[in-house]
């Protein structure tokens, strides 16, 4: 394993990039035919980041129409389909892409693996869920996109209801892309599981790597009743079954614990890689071993199993029995526990650490700070007499965007800013990093933060406009301003990934001094990732090679 | 490649991809693989399976369950299928002792007794629209039932058509002791299809009724 630290020259780099010089047509075969994890990881975080801009647009136009009480920027539909296609394109087709993206370029990196365990299976996974978002976008061409909502609530799309194509079209690119999420996952089981490096034994394994497992195993339970619930509604529509039609039987409240019970451990599959790349970074920025890894470890499974449990306080304002209320309740202020004991770790692991605020240290602390404050607005809401009051309002709104913003977004920020120089061979701009950072840090706050406060004067989500007298119309506009301080800091991190590629300045193999494997290989890491198979003996291979005097597999 | 990375030759390379590490490993990669893909399965016939319940026995139009379901033709075809699983693991057994017409054999009899199962399934379902007019539209019985013992039949069709592939395979010879772990994969889901039936049928044709 090479360990030189020296940078390459420009030169060399451009080498490694390009190898020789093709022809458009060749690279091109060569990207849509390869099944190597690493171009398939950018292909997925390529897709995740068009869709990231395409959902951001949907999202502006959205808050233009309520910038003014009585706006008529936008047609009722019209907003319905918008703010349907933004949730959707969002959780499907941004949230997972990146982070199943990121997991696949690191995984077989950082565990010592040469590829994933089923490389083609993960090329047909990467396609599956692109077309599946294009079927999904596709509804636009066929009179418009479903205005159902994104969890898409019986009978809405029933087709007395939702009469164009656009729900059909809907369901089968979450169908078809679920595919490509669940052949994702059984990638990940068997590879982490399966494939690691000599020595790694379960104990061992590289945080990040052991959050991508459980979120796996959430997938392979969560999105097959989506799946099946899907199936459900084309039935419905175009083969006259009677699953969510009240008229004849059906119910729609089945609909809606089908829908939560992925719903929920879906919030969990966006974040739980997230907590694995702060998990990283917080170490390597702090100079010190990760706090209570085994607790962190365990801390993750629990999550994981418990979010199976509590996908009914999605639905406490429709009339459930009070042991379910209770139930639903206390198994969502359980997830608090593990998720605290996460947060001190991290806060202790900084403790008395030589700190240093590169931009992916940056990007973990905006993590913690609006992780918290996002965490605590869920602890309101799973307190059922509060969600009653407040369910469906801009409060919920604001929560969720804090805690997918706050959390996921940041933290995959981090991650993106910490192993851009691994796969690039170049360092991102500082200057543009912070630019980045504090546009996003202060256009979040002013976005969110007064959704809290409409939400608890009783504006509901989901409304084309409102009326001048309800005094909503102030926070909206700061709300709206947010989001117009946002929209650059997404452009110069746009700007900064393609300037730093062609200009930054070269990285070389181990920039941060960090300790995991996939920063004892060359930057970029050559197709075959390691010319040898490491062996490893504890979870920080690179510090026992750095420091032979004083190697972890001593302590652990 | 640059000039500073050794070729992939090198002695320590483990060759292909699956190259779980030496040592007393339980499963290789693919098997994690194929559990985890049963695991999402299991999810997705869990749900099939609680949606029947909760609707059943909920309509207030007919037929039901019990004037339509006929047991003698389930309780056949049932048998067909498990005793598919029996078959099964005796072609697995043969392959593993190398021997490769004794593998043929019993790999085409669970074939056989597969589609000897989704004969039967046609017949029932014709008899189930045309005699007793039970459509998927005609009522929530009709809805779940279709849906349920369609996904099942749907999942037995996919196992033949494997099945059919590696039997052109080992025809020719190229289904060897050398690369039995696909055979064993593919008896996995084959066993698997057999034990969601074994749900399927106690719920819907004996509890059910």
């Amino acid at each position: 394993m090479s360990l030189a630290v020296e940078p390459k020259v420009d030169s060399e780099i451009a080498a490694a990039k390009t190898e020789p010089v093709r022809s458009w047509p060749a690279t091109l075969h060569d990207w849509v035919t390869t099944v190597d994890h690493k171009k398939i990881g950018l292909m997925y975080i390529g897709m995740a980041i068009f869709y990231l801009v395409v959902g951001g647009c949907e999202a502006m136009l959205i808050r233009w129409q309520l910038f003014y009480a009585h706006n008529n920027f936008l047609r009722p539909d019209t907003f319905n389909q918008l703010f349907t296609m933004h949730g959707t394109t969002m959780v499907f087709f941004m949230g997972m892409p990146i982070l199943i993206g990121i997991g696949n370029y690191l995984v077989p990196l950082m565990i010592g693996a040469r590829d994933m365990a089923f490389p083609r299976l993960n090329a047909l996974g990467f396609w599956v869920t692109l077309f599946g978002g294009l079927l999904a976008y596709f509804s636009f061409a066929v009179g418009g996109a479903p205005a159902i909502g994104w969890f898409a609530y019986a009978p809405l799309t029933e087709p007395a209801f939702a009469r164009g194509l656009g729900t059909e079209f809907w369901c089968l690119g979450l169908i078809v892309s679920g595919i490509g999420t669940i052949t994702a996952a059984v990638n990940f089981v068997a590879t982490i599981i399966g494939m690691r490096a000599p020595g790694m034994t379960i104990t061992k394994i590289p945080f990040f790597a052991w959050t991508m497992l459980w979120t796996s195993v959430q997938i392979l339970i969560a999105i097959p009743p989506l799946t099946a619930a899907l199936v459900m509604v084309m039935l419905d529509r175009d083969f006259g079954a009677h699953f969510f039609d009240v008229q004849n039987g059906g119910s729609a409240l089945l609909w809606q614990h089908l829908f939560w019970f992925f719903g929920h451990p879906e919030v969990y599959i966006l974040i739980l890689p997230v907590f694995g790349m702060i998990t990283e970074v917080i170490p390597v920025f702090s100079r010190k071993v990760l706090f209570g890894y085994e607790f962190m470890a365990a801390a993750t499974m629990a999550i994981a199993f418990i979010s199976l449990g509590v996908w009914a306080h999605h639905m406490f304002c429709v009339g459930m029995s009070r042991m379910q209320d209770v139930w639903f309740a206390v198994a969502s202020l359980l997830v608090s526990i593990p998720t605290g004991i996460k947060f001190f770790n991290w806060l202790a692991t900084m403790y008395g650490g030589r700190i240093r605020m590169a931009s992916p240290m940056l990007f973990a602390c905006g993590f913690l700070s609006m992780f918290l404050i996002g965490g605590l607005t869920g602890i309101m809401l799973a307190a059922a007499p509060f969600d009653f009051q407040l369910s469906d309002s801009y409060f919920v709104v604001g929560h969720f965007h804090w805690v997918l913003i706050g959390g996921t977004l940041f933290g995959t920020f981090a991650g993106i800013h910490y192993w851009y120089p691994k796969v690039t061979g170049r360092m991102l701009s500082e200057r543009l990093a912070r630019w980045q950072f504090w546009l996003l840090y202060i256009g979040f706050f002013v976005t969110f933060g007064p959704m809290h406060i409409s939400g608890f004067l009783g504006m509901p989500r989901r409304i084309y406009t409102y009326e001048p007298s309800r005094g909503w119309e102030f926070l909206n506009q700061l709300t709206t301003i947010g989001a117009l301080i946002q929209a650059p800091s997404f452009a110069i991190f746009v700007w900064n990934v393609v300037w730093s590629y062609f200009k930054g300045r070269p990285a070389g193999d181990d920039p941060w001094d960090a300790w995991t494997l996939e920063w004892g290989t060359s930057s970029p890491p050559p197709s075959y990732n390691f010319a040898s198979i490491p062996t490893v003996r504890s979870r920080r291979p690179l510090w026992d090679l750095k420091h032979p005097d004083d190697p972890d597999w001593k302590y652990e | 490649m640059s000039a500073s990375q050794p070729a992939l030759s090198s002695a320590t390379a483990i060759p292909g991809g699956h190259s779980a590490h030496a040592g007393a490993k339980p499963l290789t990669a693919s098997q994690w693989g194929m559990l985890a893909f049963l695991l999402s399965e299991v999810a997705f016939f869990t749900t099939l399976i609680v949606v029947y319940i909760s609707y059943l026995h909920r309509d207030r139009v007919g037929p039901t369950p019990r004037e339509t379901l006929s047991l003698p033709l389930v309780i056949g075809t049932t048998i067909c299928l498990l005793s598919s699983s029996v078959a099964i693991h005796l072609a697995g057994m043969a392959l593993e002792r190398q021997r490769q017409r004794l593998f043929c054999c019993w790999w085409a009899l669970t074939i056989a007794l597969g589609v000897a199962f989704l004969a039967g399934t046609i017949y029932e379902w014709h008899d189930l629209i045309e005699v007793h007019g039970l459509t998927i539209g005609r009522n929530l019985f009709g809805t779940t039932y279709y849906t349920l013992v369609g996904f099942h039949g749907l999942h037995v069709t996919i196992g033949v058509i494997t099945m059919l592939i590696v039997l052109g395979l080992a025809l020719g010879r190229r289904v060897t002791h050398a690369n039995q772990i696909g055979v064993e994969l593919v008896s996995w889901y084959w066993h698997f299809v057999d034990v969601v039936w074994v749900f399927v049928f106690s719920i819907v044709y004996l509890f059910g009724r």
